[in-house]
């Protein structure tokens, strides 16, 4: 009986295959399956700082005024011009016309102003209204123009307004928009697999459809690194744009199937330091830890991917310059100068690592180079919301690793408060000199100076660029391998 | 003495069993003096190299000698195994007999609270308590003896109440003596046997809870080597160094394998009478 069914059911699959064949292989064509790290909480950018909402949902589903090209610089988004006044206060928008959201809604200039409105509102809970707090007000004065008034110029403010942060939402789905995102991008959202997988589809009445060559985008989470390996080799997922196990990417390359390309990210990966604290507060220790630093074997223990950074600025910004050498890889320096801030002996710490790769890797390599000075450093492991709350919120810590990921963040260090406790009154200085500037020449100069006060002052150890490694199968094109910003637009993806 | 070794001379699995015992204690003993290569010692140049005359276990991602790390990864399980066992046995006897020589509702509250403790998975507990007081090797070994002490107090309850029913102790009793005296003198001496086979089988778990907890993290934090912590660290080069997963692995299942076998024997030889419930 048992040999008859399993013999019947045999039959039956074989009778089935060649029917699922051809439409299997026709749908492959305009599906693309993106493999993911980490899950987002929500799907709305307004609602949580994750960067996992930006890189599925913007500018896919959401769109800003502007976009960030792959070059990082700014195009037109839904505004598809604008003009900036004389004092660099006033930001004329002009808005493309007959645009619509995905239920249907128009797009106008009231509903900038809205979406605007929100983000520098002072009961406000975007959880990047610090970027946006510059602005006075906003006016719709007519259908497409908007103009915002600034308090006073801010030079970042094009960039922040073409941020996933400053994503357009309508007022009738804006509360919703976590669940069920509505926007007025390329691709609608269509359905989430809770702890799965997040469907997006080409949505019919975007404006430039023919441009859309991706019918579905299916992102799929996998988390432990080796069942990324795995998924991909099964065929199961096309893609990781941002795959984050350098040491697994030797067995990736054997396989001619896929296109490894290493492009660069705006994620400084960084021993941050608590300057507010013994006995960390003397500039002399801190110089002292940046002389043991070894960034050689910090990058191998990465598999080398990564760029030696020597301040807070990533090596593909223009205004980028090369401090590595400020205070160069030298034991007996380190020692010397530890002596003399009274430690002859070093002293003893704690490092305070978050579950992420790169940090633990390099926890163990920092304890071993800061042992060679004298310092004994012990570790502690932590989860991401015990990390967010002692170290992050609390300040309750001496040393950690981590990547600020966040484009143009050099403002950190001018904040209060931050979690590096770090008050320097000459950065703060430079850092509204570089926010009021109106010529980006000049900009690039101030940059440059800001990023030599933090390498002098070795407010943190500046290890490593963090590297974009991109993984696809090679009949896809039109995938980005640099990480400008922490969105990812699929626009221009589509399989040869 | 001579009819024990007599009969362990006899007996396969013992033998084994302390075996292997010694190679894990001898290991960790070993290492506290020498290693082949500093424990700690990055050499980048060299990671991930198979095994070879220099390096008979290979090396691991950071370059460090493999062997160097499993021979002090012993001492770590050594440590936290025994101060577990030793700290749940403390307060696990002490309540157990307790419970057996007062009855009432002593015992009664005393065994239901054990009831409740072992209707926790055990490693729930260990993760619960670690993730509170945060990842230490010390914060495992509380973790560990926690949820030692309702498995030693419930044998030494069940062994005691078998022998306050005995005449001898009814002798004591009639003549006078107290409870504490009655049970130092009297009841621990003669369940003893069952407590150190307990003991035994005990350190085995507790050196896998140990494994088990390094390696979600919250056990012994890098870079003092731990077998379970070396065991995901080599998860994530399992398709470039299958065998870095291989020898921690292969030393837990050795050094269980042998405290197991070694539990087992010891009960047999003691005691062949006794047939122990394996608890935990």
């Amino acid at each position: 009986m048992s040999i008859s069914r399993r013999h019947l059911m045999g039959v039956g699959a074989f009778a089935l295959l060649p029917a699922l064949g051809p439409e299997a292989w026709a749908q492959a064509k305009d599906r693309l399956v993106i493999g993911m790290s980490l899950e987002p909480p929500v799907l709305d950018p307004t609602k949580n700082a994750a960067a996992a909402i930006r890189s599925i949902a913007c500018p896919s589903i959401f769109e800003s005024l502007g976009r960030i090209d792959r070059n990082g610089e700014i195009k037109p988004g839904l505004a598809e011009s604008w003009k900036i006044s004389e004092d660099g206060k006033e930001y004329v928008f002009k808005l493309r016309s007959g645009v619509k959201f995905h239920d249907g809604e128009a797009l106008d200039a009231a509903v900038v102003k809205f979406s605007v409105d929100r983000l520098f509102a002072a009961d406000s809970t975007v959880p990047a209204k610090s970027l946006y707090t510059d602005i006075e007000k906003v006016e719709a004065v007519d259908p497409t123009t908007v103009k915002v008034t600034l308090k006073s110029p801010n030079s970042y403010l094009l960039y922040n307004l073409s941020l996933g942060d400053a994503g357009i939402m309508h007022p009738k789905s804006a509360a919703t928009n976590d669940k069920k995102p509505v926007g007025t991008g390329p691709f609608a959202f269509k359905e989430r697999k809770e702890g799965d997988s997040i469907a997006i589809e080409r949505f019919a009445g975007y404006r430039d459809l023919g441009d859309i060559k991706l019918k579905t985008i299916v992102f799929k989470v996998v988390k432990d690194p080796s069942a990324q390996v795995s998924a991909l080799l099964a065929g199961d997922v096309d893609t990781f744009p941002g795959f984050q196990a350098p040491e697994l990417v030797d067995r990736l390359k054997k396989d001619n199937r896929f296109a490894v390309v290493v492009g660069t990210t705006e994620g400084e990966v960084i021993m941050a330091t608590n300057n507010g604290k013994k006995p960390f507060d003397n500039l002399k220790v801190r110089q002292a830890m940046a002389h043991a630093l070894n960034r050689a074997e910090l990058i191998d223990a990465e598999s080398g991917f990564g760029t030696p950074i020597g301040s807070h600025f990533p090596p593909h910004n223009k205004a980028y310059i090369d401090l590595t050498k400020t205070y160069p890889f030298d034991i007996a320096k380190g020692k010397a100068l530890l002596a003399e801030a009274g430690y002859p002996n070093g002293f003893e710490a704690t490092l305070k690592l978050p579950p992420v790769g790169y940090a633990q890797r390099a926890g163990e390599v920092l304890v071993s180079q800061l042992g060679k000075i004298g310092i004994k450093v012990s570790i502690t492991q932590l989860q991401w919301p015990q990390w967010l709350s002692e170290v992050f919120k609390e300040k309750n810590y001496d040393l950690t690793v981590v990547a600020h990921t966040e484009a143009n963040d050099l403002d950190r260090y001018a904040r209060d408060g931050y979690y590096w406790n770090y008050d320097s009154a000459t950065f703060k200085a430079r850092w509204r000199e570089v926010v009021a500037a109106t010529d980006f020449t000049k900009r690039d100069e101030l940059l440059k100076d800001c990023q030599r006060i933090i390498a002098r002052d070795a407010v943190n150890g500046f290890l490593y660029q963090l590297a974009k490694i991109g993984v696809w199968k090679k009949e896809l094109a039109g995938m980005w391998e640099n990480d400008p910003s922490p969105s990812a637009d699929f626009s221009g993806v589509h399989w040869k | 003495m001579s009819a024990f070794l007599a009969r362990a001379r006899r007996h396969v699995g013992f033998q084994i069993g302390a075996v292997l015992l010694l190679l894990f204690v001898g290991t960790a003993l070993v290492s506290v003096f020498w290693t082949p290569y500093p424990v700690d010692e990055l050499a980048m140049r060299f990671k991930l190299r198979p095994s070879s005359p220099e390096h008979w276990l290979g090396t691991d991602h950071l370059g460090r000698d493999v062997l160097s790390r499993i021979m002090v990864g012993a001492q770590t399980s050594i440590t936290v195994g025994l101060i577990a066992v030793v700290l749940g046995m403390t307060v696990g006897v002490t309540l157990g007999a307790w419970a057996a020589a007062r009855g009432g509702w002593v015992d009664e509250a005393l065994s239901r609270t054990s009831d409740l403790i072992f209707a926790f998975p055990a490693v729930l507990i260990a993760i619960l308590i670690t993730s509170v007081l945060g990842a230490s090797a010390r914060n495992a070994i509380l973790a560990i003896a926690i949820f030692n002490i309702p498995v030693f107090a419930r044998v030494t309850r069940g062994a005691s109440l078998a022998m306050w029913s005995r005449d001898f102790v009814r002798a004591a009793t009639a003549m006078g003596r107290g409870p504490i005296g009655i049970t130092l003198r009297h009841v621990l001496p003669n369940i003893m046997s069952v407590l150190i086979v307990q003991a035994t089988i005990q350190f085995a778990v507790a050196i896998l809870a140990e494994a088990g907890l390094s390696y979600l993290g919250l056990g012994a934090q890098p870079p003092v080597p731990s077998w379970g912590r070396m065991l995901r660290d080599a998860q994530t080069y399992i398709f470039q160094a299958p065998e870095l997963a291989l020898w921690p692995g292969l030393a837990v299942a050795l050094a269980v394998l042998g405290l197991n076998m070694l539990g087992d024997g010891l009960r047999d030889l003691l005691d062949p009478r006794l047939r122990l419930m394996r608890v935990g």
